[in-house]
């Protein structure tokens, strides 16, 4: 590359190729314009990028190089950034949202340039955070980032970043600090007591909340001491002493029988006296007693039903049984150190989600009220889902999964990008199996013959020191050597080592619509026979289909699950598997090899039955993204320890495949008809 | 562990080689706080010549209870820790060349049955498939352990009981009891104590006052709340009493916790960091 700068009318003039903008009647001359101050090289990562996204699409590849003009010099190295984010956030919401995310990046990184080296950002603690609160006792709490501190008793949200403390660490405490008192409030009752006959005593509502808040975080701090001493000591060391005239506020609140409605009596004498600002700390988040009391509200009523409905089936089932108890659940005393009053009995033996429920009940109630304990009438236990907050969405419709999708033009991921579908795999005509193998009965047996031989077994192995039998051979050689006067060996015994064939194979086959006829036929043809071989040796395997349509509708098809036998069903569903739609091969991949990395095996291996090159519905997939995808997707797996192997029918040859694969890692058959013959013996030389 | 008497094995034959064998007496009572009916079924069963499985997550006294259980028989107890190499011939015996002669030496299991022994194998799904067959004999009313190699068919005395133990929380599919050896097994369920009870187990047998034991109580069952959040499992009643030993000899709680709680349990990062976040706020 000539180190020369471009001009404004050779950029021009790129641009204008790059993103047809004659024929969309913009003129590229502006920021052309900008881009000649730039060097060289950023002009060309520029260009490049600007190329990328006119890929996907031309208004995008504009907006990014026009923006990329004006900002590029200030961005610097960080421009590769930048246009990541901004692709990114094209995926999820479009093109407004990227020119938002773009310029949202540009902000940060100018004012991260500006920020000390001391602060701590929320992502960079999220994860130990989410753990401690985990641990800590109550109902199970969401961690997310967000402009202030303060929880509705279900979420927790922390700011971006904080930098108020000196060092990393004591931004780290502070944290910590924020969330403890957060947890503390759904914990201790803090959104108990309706707050709002006071709130509305005082003139200026904010200052109002910023009191209660204070109060609440005096009370709190001492509920903290009770069980977590060393977490109080280090909530008072961040905020110092309190001022001098809260003092007596501040021990009277520390009593163990101070409730929210204790704080409330503080702000009421407060206002009596005359009301200053609230002092402000850094480790008290706001609160929101209304927003937190709507979501405590919804969730008594949702709890209540939940335990009410269990309740029914208790009581159902003690009419029927006249059993007095079940003592298939642990009790809900487990929670010891939980000051609660004495659980009614009938709780004990509620299924774990109700008792959660009945937990979470006495945090906010501080018992079950009464009337949850008669049972609501004839009704069935359901299942919690169909009350979820969320307003119960059908499953159907849900995605099972999202992958990420390797873009090689970017160089990076396309974030939930593929949705993928757990689906049922359709029952074929359990006859055309019998077929099959009647047809192929010859066939199988030699297959089963030669597999049975491979199968695991003990091997002996010689003149060990240590074993379970004598190896006499051994023994009458050392013998003979202790006559003759030289030393014998100690290696007297035989050691039966078991060999074990620690393998899960996983087949993925291929169901896309050019599989049809032939190709459909052979593939199920081969998996019968592999089936039965794979039978005779006792490996675990598992087949599943694959197919999809566009990347919002990437389906598989289980037909036999790991945990599946080779029974009627299985073979009924081998039969089933017909031609479907196209292949994005990618998703495919992951899903099912996070599938066979569950299983415990040493070896594992991916077994991909396909017809040709991977291919969606879109042009996209189609051609050198599709297959840098399946790429990537391979390399994950192999970085996870899964071997694959790819068995193909192509007659227009394979030159992708070592490309995908490896070099002899994959197997091309020309001939459809041929390949239940071959398939037998491909596995054996794979897994021998 | 007090082992008092110097060990023979009862010889059958005359020509059995017994080696150090594995067999415990213990002279002195071991520590063991019952939480239920333990000790009854326990002793029921061993009346009734049944066998007994222990199932239960890892260091919550499963060990402790057998040994307590043997010295309360007076029986002598025989440990062993099943591993995936362990052989029939390891459980059954085997011969050993001594000069020109062969010599038959007894294993742990077939020691245990000719003494009228507690035969405790630990971890039995750990053990390979095959092996674990030897004890279905044992195991029904037959009660006899046939030693193929010897021609011998070793009724098992009545003192002699056979206890196992597993652990339910392993997610692994391939270290399911089979039916047919669960099934053979009065199965007794252990579980982290009661705050109280495991606070006064800490103490006593770690050596520290009652109010460290109640904080390390605390930190056990936060980190129990870990399970399947980072951790596989959270910290057992074995973990918190080391830890207090580590106390008792003069160590502040937050290294000994650290030492004995936080690494043990943890690699990842975060995990590591949250555990010693728990561990500064219960001290």
């Amino acid at each position: 590359m000539s180190e020369r700068k471009l001009f404004a009318h050779e950029l021009e003039a790129r641009l204008d190729e790059l993103l047809l903008l004659s024929l969309r009647q913009r003129s590229a001359a502006e920021p052309a314009a900008l881009l000649e101050a730039l060097p060289r090289e950023l002009q060309e990562r520029v260009l490049h990028w600007a190329g990328v996204a006119a890929q996907t699409s031309d208004d995008l590849g504009w907006l990014i190089a026009s923006l990329a003009a004006t900002q590029a010099a200030g961005l610097g190295a960080q421009l590769d950034d930048w246009v990541r984010a901004g692709l990114d956030a094209y995926d999820r919401s479009g093109l407004a949202a990227t020119r938002k995310a773009l310029n949202e990046f540009t902000e940060a990184s100018k004012a991260s340039a500006l920020r000390s080296q001391d602060s701590v950002a929320f992502g960079a603690i999220e994860g130990r955070l989410s753990r401690f609160l985990h641990a800590l006792d109550g109902r199970a709490l969401r961690l997310v980032s967000g402009p202030k501190a303060w929880t509705d008793t279900e979420t927790l949200w922390l700011p971006e970043r904080l930098d108020a403390a000196a060092d990393a660490a004591g931004n780290r405490r502070l944290y910590k600090a924020m969330a403890a008192l957060l947890w503390a409030q759904t914990r201790f009752g803090s959104f108990n007591v309706d707050p709002e006959p006071e709130l509305e005593q005082w003139p200026d509502r904010e200052r109002a909340l910023a009191w209660f808040a204070v109060f609440e975080a005096m009370r709190l701090e001492a509920c903290i001491a009770v069980e977590l001493p060393g977490l109080a000591l280090e909530i008072a060391g961040l905020r110092g002493p309190w001022p001098a005239e809260l003092a007596a506020a501040a021990a009277k609140l520390a009593e163990p029988d101070a409730t929210v409605a204790d704080s409330l009596a503080c702000m009421a004498a407060l206002r009596e006296i005359g009301v200053s600002p609230a002092p402000t700390l850094p480790h008290i988040g706001a609160l929101d007693p209304v927003a937190a009391r709507r979501v405590r509200a919804a969730r008594i009523t949702r709890e209540l039903a939940i335990v009410r409905r269990a309740l029914n089936v208790i009581a159902a089932a003690d009419t029927k049984a006249g059993a007095a108890e079940n003592s298939d659940y642990p009790p809900l005393a487990a929670e010891g150190e939980m000051q609660v009053p004495d659980p009614q009995a009938d709780l004990l033996a509620l299924p774990p989600a109700a008792r959660e429920a009945a937990k979470s009940l006495m945090q906010d109630l501080g018992e079950i009220p009464p009337e949850a304990l008669h049972p609501a009438g004839p009704g069935a236990w359901q299942p919690v889902d169909g009350i979820n907050e969320s307003g119960a969405v059908s499953v159907t419709t849900q995605p099972d999964a999202f992958y990420d999708e390797w873009d090689y033009r970017r160089a990076s991921w396309r974030h939930d990008w593929c949705h993928l579908y757990e689906m049922e795999a359709r029952a074929g005509d359990p006859e055309w199996v019998d077929e099959v193998r009647t047809r192929h009965a010859h066939l199988i047996r030699s297959i089963r013959r030669r597999f049975e031989a491979l199968r695991g077994e003990d091997k002996p192995l010689k003149r060990q020191f240590d074993g379970e039998e004598i190896d006499l051979d051994a023994q009458v050689e050392a013998r003979a050597d202790r006559k003759s006067g030289s030393e014998p060996s100690p290696r007297l015994f035989i050691h039966r080592r078991r060999i074990e064939r620690s393998l899960a194979v996983m087949f993925m086959v291929d169901m896309s619509g050019s599989t049809k006829g032939w190709v459909n036929d052979a593939e199920r043809e081969s998996l019968v026979l592999l089936c039965e071989a794979i039978e005779a040796l006792g490996d675990s395997y598992a087949i599943y289909g694959f197919s999809g349509w566009t990347r919002t509708h990437c389906d598989i098809y289980p037909v036999k699950r790991f945990s599946d036998r080779y029974d009627t069903a299985t073979r009924s569903r081998i039969a089933g598997i017909e031609a479907k739609d196209y292949t994005r091969m990618g998703v495919a991949v992951r899903h099912l090899s996070g599938l066979l990395m569950r299983q415990n095996t040493r070896h594992k291996l991916l077994v991909t039955l396909s017809d040709g090159r991977p291919d969606d519905f879109s042009d996209e997939y189609r051609g050198r993204y599709g297959i840098e995808d399946t790429r990537h997707a391979l390399l994950e797996a192999r970085e996870k320890g899964i071997r694959s192997y790819c068995v193909t029918i192509d007659r227009h040859g394979a030159d992708y495949l070592p490309q995908l694969y490896g070099p002899a890692h994959y197997s091309v058959i020309d001939d459809a008809k041929k390949l239940p013959q071959k398939i037998a013996e491909i596995y054996r030389k794979l897994t021998g | 562990m007090n082992t008092a008497k110097p060990a023979s094995g009862t010889d059958v034959r005359g020509d059995v080689h017994t080696p150090a064998t594995p067999l415990v007496y213990l002279a002195s009572e071991p520590y063991y706080h019952a939480t239920g009916d333990e000790l009854d079924v326990f002793e029921a069963a061993a009346k009734s010549c049944l066998p007994v499985m222990l199932k239960g997550p890892t260091g919550c006294g499963k060990t402790r209870f057998v040994e307590h259980m043997a010295w309360r028989l007076k029986r002598p107890l025989v440990t062993v820790a099943c591993h995936d190499d362990l052989t029939t011939a390891d459980l059954v015996g085997r011969y050993l060349i001594v000069g020109d002669e062969t010599v038959w030496m007894d294993g742990p299991l077939t020691a245990a049955v000719r003494a009228g022994a507690i035969c405790y194998l630990d971890e039995i799904v750990e053990a390979r498939k095959d092996t674990t067959v030897v004890i279905h004999p044992l195991t029904d009313s037959r009660r006899a352990l046939p030693v193929e190699k010897r021609g011998e068919y070793i009724e098992a005395p009545p003192d002699f009981m056979l206890v196992i133990s597993y652990n339910p929380g392993y997610q692994s599919v391939l270290k399911e009891m089979k039916p047919s050896t669960r099934q053979r097994f009065v199965a007794l369920d252990f579980d982290y104590p009661e705050a109280d009870t495991e606070a006064r187990i800490v103490a006593h047998e770690g050596g520290v006052d009652d109010t460290t034991a109640q904080k390390l109580v605390k930190l056990g069952g936060l980190t129990r709340k870990l399970k399947g959040a980072g951790l596989d499992e959270g910290a057992g009643t074995r973990l918190l009493v080391h830890a207090a030993q580590l106390i008792a000899r003069g160590m502040t709680p937050a290294i000994a916790c650290t030492a004995a709680i936080a690494r043990p349990l943890a690699d990842e990062t975060d995990t590591r960091d949250a555990l010693d976040d728990l561990i500064a706020a219960v001290f």
